[in-house]
């Protein structure tokens, strides 16, 4: 009787502790889009060339994977984040700035931004309401990850523009499958450090976001 | 080929040099999911897919 108390006091304070690493990514997350939102105002006020957009993205890439893991269970940790995702949002604006001076430039950001966030949040419901472990996807996600990079890799000297736009559609598949991923290993426990969570779902939201950016741009421009 | 590709393709080789041996990881020590696991995930990619038609559709 005793052991059955303890087993059900054992899970209730690990449905606690997982909430509260759920709670606290959504969190976190909420204010770091909304910082990259202010970051990349800033980066299209301030005119800023294409080229920012690269150095931010290697930047912020190189930071999330060789800095942030060190600091990811101190404070300095949430500073690190709000360092990446401020460099990538500041990298986005002058592409921001090229699709907006599109012919409809407006509708494709506004489509593309509106997209993202349904995506995100439809892929994020399902993964919660159904309480699926997506655990097994892990390999399949970033050998089809990798396959993409050697694809965008080969494109910079093929330059196929079809071959780029088959890149975005996948990267967009890609993601999704992370956000299911990512989801499902907070809520089985697998993730509980909720600023590594942050950075996860971040980057799958970024690259989406680009990603949908560069499809819609392309099709919505093809006359 | 001008400097900014040739950084893009530096920074991508080496993202690909530093992810692969994670990746051989996964691989060894992901649980390999059954049918009805992979469906899980292929009907909401389907549908994201779907979705983002619709979106070109809009455009």
């Amino acid at each position: 009787m005793n052991q059955n108390y303890s087993t059900a006091a054992q899970r209730s304070s690990s449905a606690i502790a997982t909430n509260k690493v759920l709670r606290s990514t959504y969190m976190l997350l909420s204010l770091t889009l909304l910082f990259s939102g202010l970051t990349a105002a800033l980066s299209m006020f301030m005119n800023m060339p294409p080229m920012t957009y690269m150095i931010s993205v290697i930047g912020g890439m190189v930071i999330a994977m060789f800095v942030l893991p060190r600091f990811a269970n101190s404070s300095a940790g949430i500073g690190i984040v709000f360092l990446i995702t401020g460099m990538l949002g500041f990298g986005l604006g002058p592409i921001l700035s090229m699709y907006a001076s599109l012919p409809n430039g407006g509708n494709i950001i506004t489509l593309s931004l509106g997209g993202t966030g349904v995506i995100f949040m439809g892929l994020s419901a399902y993964a919660l309401a159904t309480r699926k472990d997506f655990s097994f996807m892990g390999g399949f996600l970033m050998v089809g990850f990798l396959l993409v990079l050697l694809a965008a890799l080969a494109n910079i000297f093929l330059q196929i523009p079809a071959m780029s736009l088959m890149i975005s559609a996948v990267v967009i598949m890609i993601m999704s499958g992370f956000i299911l991923y990512d989801t499902s290993r907070i809520i089985h426990g697998g993730e509980t450090n909720y600023v590594l969570a942050t950075i996860g779902l971040y980057m799958t939201i970024f690259n989406i976001f680009i990603s949908l950016l560069h499809i819609l741009g392309i099709m919505g421009n093809d006359d | 080929m001008n400097w900014m590709e040739i950084i893009s393709a530096l920074a991508l080789v080496m993202f690909i040099i530093v992810l692969l041996p994670a990746t051989r990881n996964m691989m060894k020590n992901s649980a390999r999911g059954t049918s009805a696991d992979w469906m899980g995930f292929v009907i909401p990619v389907v549908v994201v897919f779907l979705f983002i038609m619709f979106l070109v559709k809009l455009v």
